[in-house]
Order: C-alpha cells, then sequence, then structure tokens
C-alpha cells in the first residue's frame, strides 16, 4: 500500500500543494489500491479512472486552488454525476448517465476535488447493510463477512479501506452514520439544509441530507465546508451562512471541553444495546469528562415513537418520489412489444427494476397515505415529528449537545437480518431522532467491542454543525483513530 | 388479527404499479403486518392538539427572480430515455383503441 494512500485528506492537500507529490501521482495511487482490493470490499460500484485523472492534472497544471485541491473523493451512487454512471444502486436505473451534475459535485470539482468513482449502497438508499443492492454488497474492511452498514456501506468502506480518504454519503435515517461507526470511520450529517439536495435521487425529501465520511473529524469538517452553502436550486436549502466546522474541529482537537454540557438521553439507556457498545460509550464519556465536560442526563420521552414515526414518513414520501421511475424518461422499460398498454408496461418495469426492500417501502407508503389511513399513520407520524422536535428543543436548553452511541450493535454478519425487515430497521434506532428534528449530527470511533469498531455519536441544535465537530474531536483527541487489520 | 391482508397488498401493489408476483405477495403480506404491527405504536401517542411537521426548515414560499438560466437542450433531456421519437418521449399505448 502507498503511503499517499495512508495520508489524510488534509495531509493529502498540503504534499499536493508543496509540491512533494504531483495530484496525478495521488489519484493513481488510489486507483491502484481500488484495483488491489476492491474485489474483495466491493466498495465501488463505477471507477472514473479517466476521469479522476484528469481532474488530477487540472490541479497540477494550476487550474484550480484550494484546501482540498487535488484530494480524491468517492461519491455515493445515489447523486447524479454528469456522464458518468448513477443507478442508486438499482437495475431500473443500470446504464444512466445523468446529463447534470448534483450542486455538490458542481463544488467538488470547482474545490479541486478529484472523484474517483460512485460508491455502492442500500438500493435507493433503504437499509442498514447495503445487502440491498442490485449489484451485490460491499464487504466491511474489518472482516468481510460483515455488512459496512448502510446505505452508504460502500462509501465508509472506501475511506476504510484506504481506497479514498474522503467520500460523500447521504443521511436519510442513519445512512452517514451508522456506515461510520461499524467501519471505525467518521460521518456527519449536516443540517437538513445545510447541504443541497439538488442532483440528490429523492428518497424521503424531508429528510434526505447530503454530507462527509472520513477516516478523521478534521477531514470531515473540510469536506463539509467544501459542499455546504445555500443552493438556490433546492428550496429547503437555508439561506444562512455555514458555520466554522474547520475551526470547530481544530479548537476541539485540543482536548479542552471546559463547560461543555453533554446530554445523555435517559431513554437510550440500555435500549438493545449490546453490552460492549455501552461500554465503549461509557469510556468514552469517562474521556470526556476528563477534557472538561459535564454530562447531564436528559429526558427525551417522544424519541421512542422516532422510528415508528420515521417508517411512516420515509416510506410515504419514497413512496411519492419513487413514481417517477415510470419507464418514460430514463432508465428501464420492460414489456414494451407493441400491444401492452402504458399502464402494463410501467408496472412490468417497475416490478423487475426495483428489489424487495424498495417494493415494501413502496407499497408501506402507499398504505400510509391512502385515504381512511392516512390521520392514523402519516398524519400521526407528522405530528410525533412535532414533539420530537420540541425534545430535541428543550434538551439543548440545558446542554450543548446530545449524545449516544451511534448504532446499537456491531458490524453484523450477512444475511442475519435481512427475513425480517424490522430487525434491519433497529439498525438506526439512535440516528433517527436526529433525521426527524432537521440537526447535525456526527459519528466518530470511540473504541472496539469485540474487535469491531464502536461509533460516538454527538448531535448537535439546528445550525450549530460546528459543536457537534468540536466534541466529535475533543473525543478523537482522547481516544485516536481506528485502522482496520491489512487487507 | 392481522393488520393487513394479502388482498389489501396486492391491491397496493396495482395502485404503486407494481406487476407483483404471488410468491411476493406471500411473502411482503406477512413482513408488512409485523412493521405496521410495530409503527402503529405512534397512535400511542396523545397528539390531537400538536401540529403536524412536514420538513424542518422554517421556509415557505422560496420565490426567485424571473431571470432565463441555461438550462438542458433537448437533446440532453432525451439522453436517457428508453425510447424517444421526434424531440419527444415515446410511451406505449395510452388510449384503448376504440377510444
Amino acid at each position: 500500500m502507498s503511503d499517499l494512500t495512508k495520508m489524510s485528506a488534509a495531509q493529502l492537500a498540503r504534499v499536493i500543494a508543496d509540491k512533494q507529490a504531483s495530484a496525478v501521482e495521488v489519484a493513481q495511487a488510489h486507483l491502484d489500491r481500488i484495483d488491489a482490493v476492491d474485489e474483495r470490499v466491493h466498495a465501488f460500484l463505477h471507477v472514473d479512472r479517466e476521469g479522476a485523472l484528469a481532474a488530477a492534472a487540472r490541479v497540477d497544471a494550476g487550474e484550480v486552488s484550494g484546501p482540498l485541491a487535488g484530494v480524491p473523493v468517492a461519491v455515493k451512487d445515489v447523486i447524479a454525476t454528469k456522464g458518468v454512471p448513477t443507478t442508486a444502486a438499482s437495475k431500473i436505473l443500470e446504464g444512466w448517465r445523468p446529463p447534470y451534475d448534483a450542486t455538490l459535485v458542481e463544488r467538488l470539482r470547482a474545490a479541486g476535488t478529484v472523484m474517483l468513482g460512485k460508491t455502492n449502497m442500500d438500493e435507493f438508499a433503504m437499509g442498514s447493510s447495503t445487502e440491498y443492492s442490485a449489484y451485490g454488497a460491499t464487504n466491511n474492511p474489518w472482516d468481510l463477512g460483515r455488512i459496512p452498514g448502510g446505505s452508504g456501506g460502500g462509501s465508509a468502506a472506501a475511506i476504510a479501506a484506504f481506497e479514498a480518504p474522503l467520500a460523500i454519503g447521504t443521511d436519510t435515517g442513519g445512512s452517514i452514520r451508522q456506515p461510520g461507526a461499524v467501519t471505525g470511520t467518521v460521518g456527519a450529517k449536516p443540517t437538513y439544509g445545510g447541504t443541497s439536495r439538488y442532483g440528490l435521487i429523492a428518497f424521503s425529501s424531508s429528510l434526505d441530507t447530503p454530507g462527509p465520511c472520513a477516516r478523521n473529524v478534521e477531514d470531515a469538517a473540510l469536506l463539509h465546508a467544501a459542499i455546504a452553502g445555500h443552493d438556490p436550486r433546492d428550496s429547503t436549502s437555508i439561506p444562512q451562512p455555514v458555520p466554522d466546522v474547520v475551526g470547530a474541529a481544530r479548537l476541539g482537537a485540543t482536548g479542552d471541553l471546559s463547560g461543555v454540557k453533554l446530554g445523555v438521553v435517559k431513554e437510550f439507556a440500555g435500549d438493545g444495546s449490546e453490552p460492549g457498545v455501552l461500554s465503549a460509550f461509557h469510556e468514552s464519556l469517562e474521556a470526556l469528562v476528563k477534557l472538561g465536560a459535564e454530562i447531564v442526563e436528559v429526558s427525551c420521552p417522544h424519541f421512542q415513537y422516532a422510528l415508528p414515526a420515521y417508517y411512516l414518513i420515509a416510506p410515504s414520501e419514497a413512496s411519492s418520489n419513487l413514481a417517477r421511475f415510470d419507464g418514460v424518461r430514463y432508465g428501464l422499460r420492460v414489456g414494451d412489444d407493441g400491444n401492452r398498454s402504458l399502464e402494463e408496461v410501467m408496472s412490468l418495469t417497475r416490478e423487475a427494476g426495483f428489489g424487495p426492500e424498495v417494493k415494501r417501502r413502496i407499497i408501506l407508503g402507499t398504505y400510509a397515505l391512502s385515504s381512511g389511513y392516512y390521520d392514523a399513520y402519516y398524519g400521526q407520524a407528522q405530528k410525533v415529528r412535532t414533539l420530537i422536535t420540541r425534545d430535541f428543543e428543550s434538551a439543548f436548553e440545558r446542554v450543548d449537545v446530545l449524545v449516544s452511541p451511534t448504532t446499537p450493535f456491531v458490524a453484523f454478519p450477512f444475511g442475519s437480518r435481512t427475513s425480517d425487515p424490522y430487525q434491519m430497521y433497529l439498525a438506526d434506532l439512535f440516528t433517527i431522532p436526529t433525521n426527524l428534528y432537521g440537526g447535525p449530527a456526527i459519528s466518530v470511533p470511540c473504541g472496539l467491542s469485540e474487535g469491531l469498531p464502536v461509533g460516538f455519536q454527538v448531535m448537535a441544535p439546528t445550525l450549530a454543525d460546528d459543536r457537534m465537530y468540536r466534541v466529535a474531536a475533543a473525543l478523537e483527541s482522547a481516544v485516536g483513530t481506528l485502522t482496520p487489520p491489512a487487507l | 388479527m392481522a393488520a393487513i391482508s394479502r388482498e389489501e397488498v396486492a391491491h397496493l401493489a396495482r395502485l404503486s404499479r407494481l406487476a407483483v408476483t404471488e410468491e411476493e405477495l406471500d411473502r411482503f403480506a406477512g413482513q408488512l403486518d409485523v412493521i405496521l404491527q410495530s409503527v402503529a405504536r405512534v397512535g400511542e401517542v396523545a397528539a390531537d392538539d400538536i401540529p403536524p411537521t412536514s420538513h424542518s426548515v422554517p421556509l415557505t414560499n422560496v420565490y426567485r427572480d424571473d431571470v432565463p438560466v441555461p438550462c438542458l437542450t433537448q437533446e440532453e433531456a432525451l439522453s436517457g430515455a428508453p425510447d424517444a421519437y421526434e424531440g419527444r418521449f415515446r410511451v406505449p399505448r395510452i388510449l384503448d383503441e376504440e377510444d
């Protein structure tokens, strides 16, 4: 493995700026690493060798500069990349090449980052293990027989396996943070509306939030800063300045949390968490206290209803969003033999193009939105969402951030949760409340349980993304980063 | 009692334009029943007077100035279409012949 692939994004940017290595050399080192290990990891659905080397050459020619110029990045396959295949890990979009770039991809290009390719995921970002990818699962670099989390397991595995120093994920119910936790990497969900959804293939529009994946907190903050900020093409984009997340990460790395109040949610205590996860979490709390933080127990009585509310709201929005896959404007068309009606062709196309979890959620969402059930399910879930938001707001009157384990269990073996979909949903028990509230949250590695990584979650108030970076960087300074065994 | 029947799942699949198989109907009905019994817990919350939240950003009616900006060409817009004809998306028959 080349030394260049072991470096952080911040180090790589410095090395390239100081001409100790060219951006092309850095890109080639990562492409070589992908060639060496991705057959086993399967983090990528598409590797864009030519595009990466061309982008790197532009940096070497001095056409772009900046804090991430020349740094490679992998992009989750749910994000539109002009001319580069984008499938959302679904058969229904196999071979589709978008005619435009997502806003965040435009920003990544303008920042001089080098896109290596598109990463694997659960189909349409629905899942917690990448087992629902139509193109085969990604394997966790810590143990190739275990899941890398999901839906953004490819992005997390790519950085854990040193195939890329940075990756983009999307977080609807935990799809950045839970893969970060189980692969020993950092994953951050920005404030909803803090990063643009333009060009993101919609799953649940009121929850979907793109964000950074990295091997350390400062790198995550650098990527966050590169993609965040108001976008007039997204009507839910927040027209306010982005908090100084990079400065906050550097402040946190000094290891001083004097006067910072951390709220531990009473209702999460022991709730289905593995003992090894709980002990790593409690040891991390002790480490944070040594850095000057104060621990306060807070009650968020409606958090117990977050998972049920989410599994009504997200499938409802998905059932509407995924109506666009009708075999007319892009993607697959099945059964158009000149005799069948449009409706028959649509039904055959969607039946052939969608996988089982996507179909389950479309059916569930259609049910929750149907007249007669709407008030009891979708409408009630939206009211519960208000109460969960109020729980957060009252907690943040007493504490600066909330903390919890990121996910109740470490990476599980393939196949252990696919037969009962609800068992899979439990992976997101601690990440979902934040999505319903809309605030930012980050997962940072905090130790091992039986040799597998455990993630520590920091949740902050809306638009206070800097706070979570400060606390996460402080914890990282105390417990260090994690590196998987050699592949 | 099951929260959802096999017949209801078949009806919802039709509404969703999914030509599901008999085997899928059997499997989905059982799985959706488990999921629905779990999510129905939202009904335990007393929330009659609580306003619903549709999304977390306190913005409504976002407007921009009506300034023309470049957009996709017709060719680009049609580039991913399964079938196109004379600059348009071609679709299968929509009306019955006697219509």
